[in-house]
């Protein structure tokens, strides 16, 4: 549990431009050497990018190590329950237009509790962006195994190793229907900037999975993308449309037959950005729409006329 | 049988044809769902509501997708009507299984009109006057076409209209306003229908015409124009009229109707409705939406309200407005879906994990759905607090003629406050009631605050201390007793004090006041309190209760382990009086005014009021 520790910067004030300085709040409580640090430290390398107007910037969070997130930016935001904050933050998102919302979580919470709305948060489009912290493993309530843990993983709910097939993240993902569908590394903090940067700006329901080691229960979990562990890190190299020979070979972000031929790639894959759809409307804009088409219809008539009318229809 | 007004006699109308005067009438039709049984009864009410008289609906459904046998009852006249009527004093029965299930709800003494050619009654039952009409043939003369006998219920109601002498003007312009929206054809078919049944020969017809009685207007009585409502659309205009502008649900049995008006509605008011994969992800969009500062609703019935209970213990915890209707049916599980039960009252209260105090009310009648759903808006703004609405299918479903609101007096439109916070902003003060800061409000600490459904400190960041942890529990707790203090005094009426107190909650307010009325004209004095604040209760009930030695609760649910429904529990453990009885039921059908009536003498038989009351008194009253 953290203390009600009092923020150490004095206020920014308004208008003053958004510095790490300003966006820090509590101590972080992770484990020493969690990945999680590091996802936090390119938040605030997004949000200084980003420059957003600090008030409307919510992050939220559902429950797990990972979602303890929120009190460690001092922005608007806290943390849900466990596996619903995309329903909930699809309420923030879609209740206030004009707010930039941020979702952490975890494997736990994303595709095992939580595995029903993203889904459906997904296919409906709604303009969030979704951070999943995978550490392949339940941290926060010491090491039982996770949808993401691989078959013959030790925990303490299998101690003899797991034997149930595994969800394919990235697969799990682009059959959402999410419109930005990207994958990334704890330990490459400017790629994993990179890609929530890009996720941030896009518009639409936008997913980053970014592996995230729990040092605790699963360490050396993705050792075979760290090439300072003697793995290896292969980047998507997205296509240019520049016409040259080797351009062809390059990954079309739009390909979503493509997008699932490096989901089922062999352990550990590629990372970068899998699949992007710039087209489809999102239900924000939807629903806005709906209202302007409908009161079109109504004639810019008032609440209280509206609602008057519709009692006199029951005279 | 209704009310002593009632024509008790055979016939109706005096030897010269003049039509007899009738205070009230209650109407069953029986047939199948697909025959519109429920569009006369919708004409019926909605010609009451236009004409000074009062209604009062109950129908049963099917719960099957589609056909099946279905009834419509209404009771119509001159005066309140507190009740759909225990028993027909006229019953329509279109098939002879109609006719088989219902003949029994028609009282001896009352007109069986009939189907002749669907319907063969029992030859030697001589109890009612037996009208037989061939409703499928004349209609199918009247209309023509290929339409079969499609406008059958149009036919009966020119019938009626003819019986009951009702405004043949109104209803010709309600059937147009029912249909204008079709083509021509449509209009032009139900109105040869109705014109068919209005003029059918007056002899077949054995001399049956009455004429309601006409309205007393009361001195100061409302002039406002009335209005015909069912529950659930009463519900939905209260939200509406309380500025609620956002929300979400799951399709269940009874609550889609409200998601389905406002999922039509919100648009026009700049509001969204959302439709959501679940339960869970409806509650979890409607706090989302209730976070940014724009209270929201969502809904359920009894086995989905299960299902959002975590998350609304997470309002409760994090002190988010929020308001979830509860349409309650038969339980547990799925139960009876088109059936009436009061039986999730623990649950609207108790539901959850871990001490979460909530805000909870039960409107009596169709014209209180609208001034509770309204109340619940109000109250959950200034308490920053999730409030349950618990209404019922009986509500949901009937309908009812009540005043227009003064929507110009009531109407509220609050828009989300994000005028920016001061450097001593708090979410959760300890000293006062929580007010959040919407996201999109500046924080002039440039501290941002966290929402969270861990136990927390002033400033919402997450502590363990056992000292905040019970001062926080009491604050959530503590706010509701201070609504508990502002609470109007329940409804109280008959005898301020007496021999007995009746004491409903929710729908079974109508017939238990029409059964209060029947006690007291038996000479016992009694008297009916009526809550619609159930939790928190309000102050100085116990006074009340002081100055009868015994008191019924009479509700839809059962008797428990310990033989207390569940208000009765609730009020035993409460005012520790063991003057408190219980008085309940579970067929799945609304309380008959004579089974309160019944369930009354039998409580004052008991051998502690057998001295006061009297045995030979009470018997009396039971028999009637």
């Amino acid at each position: 549990m953290s203390s009600a520790t009092a923020l150490a910067t004095p206020p920014a004030p308004a208008g003053a431009p958004l510095t790490k300085k300003v966006l820090v709040a509590d101590q972080p409580t992770w484990c020493p050497g969690c990945g999680d640090f590091a996802v936090l430290a390119s938040y605030y390398r997004v949000l200084e990018k980003l420059q957003y107007p600090h008030e409307k910037i919510v992050t939220f969070a559902g429950i797990g190590c990972s979602s303890r997130f929120p009190y460690f930016v001092n922005t608007h935001g806290g943390h849900y329950i466990h596996g619903r904050a995309l329903p909930f933050a699809a309420g923030i998102s879609l209740g206030g237009d004009d707010l930039h919302v941020f979702v952490f979580g975890g494997d736990g919470d994303g595709f095992s509790i939580g595995g029903n709305h993203l889904v459906h948060t997904a296919r409906k489009n709604v303009r969030i962006t979704y951070v999943i912290m995978d550490n392949f493993v339940y941290g926060l309530t010491k090491k039982q195994t996770s949808p993401t843990s691989p078959i013959g993983f030790k925990s303490k709910t299998d101690p003899t190793g797991s034997f149930d097939q595994p969800i394919n993240p990235m697969r799990t993902l682009l059959n959402t229907g999410a419109t930005f569908v990207a994958r990334s590394h704890a330990t490459q903090v400017g790629h994993m900037t990179d890609m929530m940067l890009r996720a941030a700006k896009h518009d639409g329901f936008s997913v980053v999975e970014i592996l995230s080691e729990c040092v605790e229960f699963y360490e050396g979990a993705f050792d075979a993308a760290n090439p300072r562990k003697g793995g290896t890190w292969t980047m998507i190299e997205e296509k240019k449309n520049d016409g040259t020979p080797e351009d062809a070979k390059r990954h079309d972000v739009t390909d979503e037959v493509a997008a699932f031929k490096l989901a089922g790639q062999a352990w550990p894959g590629s990372f970068g950005v899998f699949y992007e759809n710039k087209t489809r409307p999102t239900k924000n804009k939807l629903e806005a729409d709906l209202i302007a088409k409908t009161r079109e219809r109504t004639k810019g008539a008032s609440d209280l006329q509206l609602l008057q009318s519709s009692f006199a229809r029951a005279r | 049988m209704g009310s002593p007004h009632t024509p008790e006699t055979q016939g109706s109308a005096d030897s010269n044809g003049t039509p007899r005067s009738i205070h009230d009438v209650v109407i069953r039709l029986a047939g199948n769902s697909q025959d519109g049984i429920q569009a006369i009864g919708g004409f019926l009410a909605r010609l009451a509501g236009r004409s000074d008289q009062d209604v009062m609906t109950y129908m049963t459904i099917p719960s099957t997708i589609s056909g099946g046998p279905s009834i419509f009852q209404v009771r119509m006249g001159t005066g309140d009507i507190l009740s759909a009527g225990d028993r027909a004093d006229m019953l329509v029965a279109f098939y002879q299984h109609s006719y088989d299930a219902h003949i029994g709800s028609l009282r001896p003494g009352g007109v069986l009109l009939y189907d002749s050619d669907h319907v063969k009654p029992t030859a030697d039952d001589n109890r009612f006057t037996n009208v037989a009409v061939p409703i499928t043939t004349a209609t199918v003369e009247a209309v023509g076409g290929t339409g079969k006998d499609k406008g059958k219920n149009i036919f009966i109601l020119g019938l009626l209209a003819r019986i009951f002498d009702l405004d043949v003007q109104k209803l010709a312009t309600l059937i147009k306003e029912r249909f204008g929206g079709k083509n021509e054809d449509v209009v032009r078919n139900a109105m040869l229908a109705f014109d068919s049944g209005y003029a059918w020969p007056q002899n077949n017809l054995r001399d049956l015409f009455y004429r309601f009685e006409a309205a007393d207007r009361v001195a100061g009585a409302s002039t406002r124009p009335q209005v015909t409502l069912d529950g659930n659309t009463a519900v939905a205009y209260g939200l509406l009229a309380g500025g609620v502008r956002h929300g979400a649900g799951y399709p269940i049995t009874p609550w889609s109707s409200i998601m389905e008006i406002l999922r039509t509605e919100l648009p026009k008011y700049g509001g969204i409705f959302v439709q959501c994969e679940d339960e869970i992800a409806a509650v979890s969009t409607a706090i989302g939406f209730s976070y940014t500062g724009r209270l929201a609703i969502t809904g359920s019935s009894g086995p989905g309200l299960s299902l959002k209970m975590e998350a609304m213990g997470w309002a409760t915890m994090a002190e988010i407005p929020l308001i979830v209707v509860n349409v309650q049916r038969g339980g547990p599980s799925t139960g009876m879906p088109t059936n009436v039960e009061q039986s999730d009252l623990m649950q609207a209260i108790y539901g959850s994990h871990g001490d979460t105090p909530r805000v909870v009310l039960a409107p009596k009648n169709v014209e209180d759905c609208f001034y509770v759903a309204l109340e619940a808006t109000r109250i959950a703004r200034q308490y920053s607090t999730p409030v349950l609405i618990l209404t019922d299918f009986a509500l949901s479903s009937r309908i009812e003629a009540f005043d227009e609101p003064d929507l110009s007096k009531l109407m509220v439109e609050p828009k989300p406050d994000f005028t920016e916070r001061g450097a001593d902003f708090k979410p959760y003060p300890l000293d006062r009631v929580t007010h959040h800061a919407p996201p999109g409000t500046r924080i002039a600490s440039g501290k941002y605050p966290t929402v969270t459904g861990l136990e927390h400190d002033e400033m919402g960041h997450p502590t363990g201390s056992p000292k905040l942890h019970t001062q926080m529990t009491a604050k959530r707790r503590e706010k509701l007793k201070t609504l508990a203090a502002t609470l109007p005094a329940p409804e109280h009426t008959g005898d301020d004090t007496g021999e007995v107190l009746l004491v409903t909650w929710g729908s079974p307010w109508g017939p238990g006041r029409e059964a209060i009325g029947r006690v007291r004209t038996a000479g016992i004095k009694a008297g009916h309190l009526h809550l619609r604040h159930i939790h928190p209760l309000p102050n100085g009930l116990e006074q009340i209760f002081a100055r009868y030695p015994k008191i019924i609760v009479a509700e839809l649910n059962d008797e428990g382990l310990y033989g207390y429904g569940q208000l009765a529990t609730l009020l035993r453990a409460r005012y520790a009086n063991p003057s408190i009885v219980s008085l309940t039921k579970t067929d799945g059908l609304t309380f008959k005014v004579s089974e309160i009536v019944a369930g009354i003498a039998r409580h004052i038989e008991s051998k502690e009021l057998e001295a006061t009351v009297g045995v030979a008194r009470s018997s009396a009253l039971a028999a009637r």
